[in-house]
């Protein structure tokens, strides 16, 4: 699987970067110099010389007056430029302040307004500057104005779409608090965020506008002789394309040139866009590294513990997660190690970024494609999958375990009805008949505590928890010994929680399948675990007894942590918690602990050497030099 | 819990059905007014005397004043609508004021011909981009093969820019004049029809095929195709079961955003090939300033757009009730 | 000090199905310079609630109430002695400031959207404000991509402060942050409120987090208060079946371990209907 990586993902836009401003300047300079220089040769008849094919003196022919084609298709780019860029100004112009002052106005403006360019759009921008050039009388000038007004309802559609996303924010709610008046909040909040974008399909429709009125003067409704434009040399010549094809076609293999300038150009425009949206969140200070990081290490850390826990469902040990990124490469997870038995259930706790996320989809084969993994063991059911050609691996993974997500709004298929995604598993991987999966599917459903009449339901018709059960009644459909579920209650409300949490804790009595429960609520994996890992940077900095959590942290993160949460009983006179400083940065990771920088309890030997998982007692382990003290000092309960 | 779903089941579609039918047929019959006012106004906005203009400055003021009359242009401007609106009624659309023969008729023998090449061109352009775009989707997802989506971002960009009527004239002067292999213009059988229908399909394709992909990307950017892969279903189930449903709607929102235009692009293709359509009459009777004819020609070419939309918008409210509902 | 007094308010939207009453007949009483907090779940009309008491979702009904004079928020004008007052904080960090305005110019647009100040007023204003809610003055040219999610919440505090408001409201400020970063902003707001004096609707769906900063908790319910009372007395004895289903179902970090018989930290209460009186384990 190749890496892409910084320097190689911004090299293939660069030639079409090249060659769209390159292309460019060459418009520019004919639109300049174009008429100053063959100007005269473009307007010289000669009666001696009419209606040539391409020769020497001629390389495109020339017209019936026996004027150069060439030099009437170069001069001929000042008014084509000209005339289209006015037209797309002037529309565009027309069409932003139409479309974004939707974002500013009370809703019945809004209505009317979204109401008015509907209608607008309803009818293509070439009829509309057809129907207006014939009104306006053929000339360059109507034709200009026919095509702007045709351009509006379009410019406007967009400009609403992108200023309904910035009416949408709080930072425009929180202007409008603030008393703003409305031309201030279009100009200050509304116009320069939707202003890159409308940039971007301004440059495109300058070369639709190009286009356009080429067409108008194809037609015989733009530029009127004896001025000229592209649009109109073609229309000239185009009696002769079966006779003299290059001197009919030239004008429009101009158009084409200036066609995909603008096109290109966009394109290039659009791509800087998006390489800037996706540029590193973090402050400025962070250092980018100027390398990439050598290259996945063969893991080979302490052996000894290597052999095969027989009794475990899933073990797992020194597993390192590889991202690329538009800054660098990342290791979001280093070198996390775990296992679990049958019927057991265990906690993963840490903040976002702490790793906990990728970690579970690693273990589910479910990382995006250009991650790499690195791991010594993983083992499923005893058996190693790394040893297991894909499909073998495959066929274990998708009988083995389930995961369940964090957003069932999102993990479920909004086209598929349920029962179609209950049993789609079982019929692929277990042969199952149609009819044995839908009974299977209806006692799963059951099991959930659902009625199996939701079977021929849509996603769409069930609500949060209830999607969130099917979520789990889909995982049980292949009776897995491994359920991972990754944050499955956040998306959901405190009492639907329980109901969640409830459930899993009796699927797990029930069919003793082994539960990788991952979350960022202490409280909520203190009460529901027999035992908890604490991830923090990517690495395991504690293992305990979830019923430790409360009072016998060892590890200075984790007690940070836990005393941080509020609690129902807390002292509301004291201060919560707080952990100074942020989490390091996945792009500069420092030697040492990864906690040192924030651990009011660090030494020197902290920022040396980074501390290895060590057992304090069986059942509890700490990635620390210096733990805290057994019997923990007074918490915030 | 089950109970609410099961009413909801049942009763949810109803009251937005009615209410989208609703809003839609109003919004209908709004721009059909827009267009037949704007047909009608058209004449009368001219500057100048579109008769003149059209008979020539030569012309005896006696042959004026009857096409005038025979216009209804001597009449108050209320009563000439009315009159416009009975006239339509009853299939009258008025006489070309150059050849005298009644629009109607000629309404009759050309649109036949542009649908002809609108809808295969359109059907083209579904049936070649939608397979393009999910298949460029796939192969260039989480920036895999760079060089692939380059490929594919710069051929159709390339494609996408080029004006039908320049391909019209190039496609003319290439495969019929050059090559001998099509017919140059003309409805002659067949072949006839290939070169027309690719100038009008080429750069929708590629338009098309590009919003597919993007949106493709959003789709098996999504949770539940990771669900999919999860349960570890091959690749095929993934793709056209999982996901192509979730993107038919946008990819067709955006044909039928194409359409119109393509029917409007008829009037410059078919000025290229001589193809005796819609698009080829008015762009003959704009040049002659024929106007009873070139408001006609409006009024159908609006009322085709129009009417397609329609169809579009029914199909997708067909595909996804709730968000075609929801939009409008 | 001001006290704010909500009357009956409901607000109604027009939903994809018929009219939705998101708020239906909310009083509520926040006495001058304390805090009442707004408990409830999704979809229980707390944040329609927000918006519509600082003019951001017209009212279909009731009043709102600055000091014994009815306030409205329908014009630009009746906004603007609105915003004067009453301030609000929102949930999201990533769309709470606007992404072209560094910090500076954030703060100056607040600070001087009531009152004029010339430059060197501003500036200083600037970094009293930062200053206030305890952040580094050299953060303020900086764009709000290049702050974290609890700087961003920050800053939009302190816009908020700016035009010294009688009244705030926070609507969910912490919900997307994460726990040791939401300790720190409840730490902060808490300080600030007795600091400045002010009256604080806290609204959110973290029931120990909202619990934790108020003098008064309202539980709202489908658009309407179920419940308001002292905190103390709400968490001691809650009366309405909802308020102890919420209770209930808060997860409790020195809650025993499975498999041993659970010694109830609060008062044992009814389970939620539907569901089998199981104990939280």
């Amino acid at each position: 699987m190749s890496v892409p990586t910084r320097s190689r993902r911004s090299l293939p836009s660069s030639p079409l970067a090249w060659v769209a401003a390159t292309m460019l300047a060459s418009l520019v300079l004919l639109a300049l110099a174009g008429p100053l220089v063959w100007g005269a040769a473009a307007d010289r008849p000669d009666p001696s010389a009419v209606l040539q094919g391409p020769s020497a003196a001629h390389p495109f022919g020339t017209d019936n007056l026996g004027r150069d084609l060439l030099a009437r298709v170069l001069t001929a780019a000042r008014p084509s430029l000209l005339l289209a860029l006015s037209a797309t100004l002037l529309g565009a112009a027309g069409g932003v302040v139409l479309g974004a002052s939707t974002a500013v106005v009370g809703p019945r403006t809004r209505r009317w307004l979204a109401t008015l360019i509907n209608l607008l759009l309803a009818f293509p921008a070439l009829l509309v500057a057809l129907f207006l050039a014939v009104v306006l009388g053929a000339g360059a000038g109507g034709a200009l104005f026919a095509l702007a007004v045709a351009s509006v309802p379009g410019f406007a559609r967009l400009a609403q779409t992108l200023a309904a996303g910035v009416s949408g924010t709080d930072y425009l709610a929180a202007a409008r608090v603030l008393g703003l008046r409305r031309h201030r909040l279009l100009r200050r909040h509304v116009l320069p965020n939707i202003a890159e974008p409308l940039l971007l399909s301004t440059t495109m429709a300058a070369g639709t506008a190009l286009v356009a009125l080429a067409g108008l003067s194809f037609l015989g409704l733009g530029v009127q002789p004896p001025a000229y434009d592209w649009g109109q040399l073609l229309n000239q010549g185009l009696d002769r394309v079966y006779a003299q094809p290059l001197p009919a076609l030239a004008p429009g293999l101009a158009i084409l040139y200036a066609a995909l300038t603008f096109q290109l150009l966009g394109e290039v425009l659009a791509g800087s866009a998006a390489r800037r949206a996706h540029a590193p969140q973090s402050p400025p200070t962070a250092p980018l590294p100027a390398t990439l990081p050598a290259p996945l290490p063969v893991p080979d850390g302490p052996a000894g513990d290597d052999h095969v826990l027989q009794d475990h469902v899933l073990q797992v040990e020194d597993l390192t997660i590889e991202l690329p990124t538009p800054a660098g490469v990342i290791r979001p997870v280093r070198g996390v190690s775990l296992s679990l038995r049958a019927g057991e259930i265990v906690g993963l706790v840490g903040e976002s970024g702490s790793g906990k996320s990728l970690t579970a989809l690693a273990l589910a084969g479910l990382l995006p494609e250009h991650a790499r993994v690195g791991r010594r063991t993983h083992r499923l059911l005893g058996a190693d999958l790394t040893a297991m050609t894909r499909k073998e691996r495959h066929h274990h993974l998708a009988t083995g375990l389930a995961v369940i997500f964090q957003n069932p709004a999102s993990a479920l298929n909004p086209s598929l009805r349920i029962a179609t995604q209950l049993t789609e598993a079982i019929r692929t991987h277990r042969g199952a008949s149609r009819t044995e999966a839908a009974a299977q599917a209806e006692a799963a459903l059951r099991r959930v505590a659902l009625p199996p009449s939701l079977l021929r339901s849509r996603p769409h018709q069930l609500s949060g928890g209830q999607r969130q059960r099917v979520m789990i009644a889909s995982g049980l459909m292949v009776r897995p010994a491994l359920i991972i579920a990754d944050e499955p209650t956040t998306a959901l409300d405190v009492t639907v929680q329980r109901q969640i949490t409830e459930l899993l804790s009796d699927v797990r009595r029930d069919t003793s399948a082994a539960v990788l429960f991952i979350s960022h609520d202490v409280a909520l994996v203190a009460g529901l675990c027999e035992r908890v890992l604490v991830m923090y940077a990517g690495t395991v900095v504690e293992s305990l007894p979830a019923d430790r959590l409360a009072t016998a942290t060892r590890h200075p993160y984790t007690r940070a942590l836990v005393e941080s949460v509020p609690d129902l009983t807390a002292d509301r006179d004291r201060p919560l918690r707080t952990v100074e400083g942020g989490p390091p940065d996945p792009l500069a990771p420092a030697a040492g602990c990864p906690f040192q920088p924030r651990c009011p309890h660090r030494r020197h030997r902290c920022a040396e050497d980074v501390p290895a998982l060590t057992d304090l007692d069986p059942g509890h382990r700490v990635a620390c030099w210096y733990p805290l003290p057994a019997p923990a000092k007074a918490t915030a309960s | 819990m089950t109970g609410v779903s099961d009413v909801s089941v049942s009763l949810l579609p109803r009251h937005p059905w009615t209410a989208f039918c609703v809003r839609r047929s109003a919004r209908l019959v709004l721009s059909l007014g827009v267009v037949l006012t704007a047909s009608f106004a058209m004449i009368r906005l001219v500057p100048g005397d579109p008769v003149r203009a059209a008979l020539g400055v030569d012309a005896p003021p006696a042959l004026v004043a009857a096409r005038r009359h025979q216009l209804g242009l001597d009449q108050p401007f209320l009563a000439q609508y009315r009159h416009y609106l009975g006239g339509l009624l009853h299939g009258d659309m008025g006489a070309s004021l150059i050849t005298g023969t009644p629009v109607a008729e000629l309404v009759r023998t050309r649109l036949p011909a542009t649908l002809d090449i609108a809808l295969p061109a359109f059907l083209v352009t579904l049936a070649v981009a939608l397979p393009c775009g999910l298949v460029a989707a796939v192969h260039t997802r989480d920036g895999r093969r760079p060089r692939a989506e380059l490929a594919f971002t710069a051929v159709t960009a390339g494609l996408a820019s080029v004006p039908d009527f320049v391909l019209a004239a190039g496609l003319s002067a290439l495969l019929a004049v050059g090559l001998e292999l099509l017919p140059v213009a003309g409805t002659a059988g067949a072949e006839s029809f290939v070169l027309p229908v690719l100038a009008l399909s080429l750069a929708p394709t590629a338009v098309l095929a590009r919003v597919v992909r993007v949106e493709a990307l959003k789709v098996l950017a999504e949770d539940y195709m990771r669900t999919a892969r999860g349960k570890r279903l091959s690749p095929a189930r993934r793709y056209l079961r999982h996901a192509a449903p979730n993107m038919a709607t946008a990819a067709l929102t955006v044909a039928g955003s194409l359409l119109p235009a393509m029917i409007a692009g008829t009037v410059l293709v078919e000025k290229v090939f001589a193809w005796p359509g819609i698009g080829s009459a008015m762009a003959q009777s704009v040049v002659a300033q024929d106007y009873p004819v070139v408001q006609a020609m409006v009024l159908i070419l609006g009322t085709t757009v129009l009417l397609a939309g329609l169809l579009v918008d029914g199909l997708l409210a067909l595909l996804d009730p709730r968000s075609a509902i929801r939009e409008m | 000090m001001t006290a704010l007094t909500l009357c009956q308010v409901t607000v109604r939207y027009d939903g994809p199905h018929g009219p939705v009453t998101a708020v239906d007949g909310v009083s509520l009483d926040i006495p001058a310079g304390t805090t009442v907090g707004l408990v409830g779940e999704s979809g229980s009309g707390k944040s329609s609630l927000a918006r519509a008491v600082v003019g951001l979702t017209p009212l279909s009904g009731g009043r709102i109430i600055l000091d014994g004079r009815e306030v409205g928020g329908r014009t630009v004008r009746a906004r603007r002695h609105l915003g004067r007052r009453v301030q609000v904080v929102f949930q999201d960090p990533d769309t709470a400031l606007d992404p072209r305005m560094t910090v500076r110019q954030t703060l100056e647009e607040a600070a001087t959207a009531f009152r004029r100040l010339d430059r060197r007023a501003r500036s200083e204003r600037v970094a009293g404000l930062l200053d206030l809610v305890g952040l580094d003055p050299r953060l303020a040219d900086r764009l709000p991509r290049q702050l974290s999610g609890g700087q961003r919440q920050r800053v939009a505090i302190t816009r908020a402060l700016a035009v010294e408001p009688d009244v705030l409201i926070a609507d969910e400020i912490t919900s997307a942050l994460d726990v040791s970063v939401q300790a720190s902003v409840l730490n902060t707001i808490r300080r600030l409120q007795r600091q400045l004096g002010l009256s604080m609707l806290f609204i959110g769906h973290n029931l120990p987090a909202v619990c934790y900063v108020s003098d008064v908790v309202a539980v709202m319910h489908r658009g309407r208060i179920v419940e308001t009372a002292p905190t103390t007395a709400l968490l001691r004895d809650p009366q309405h079946p909802y308020t102890r289903a919420l209770l209930t179902s808060v997860p409790i970090l020195n809650a025993p371990p499975p498999g041993e018989p659970a010694a109830p930290a609060l008062p044992a209460l009814p389970a939620l209907p539907a569901l089998p009186d199981e104990k939280l384990s």
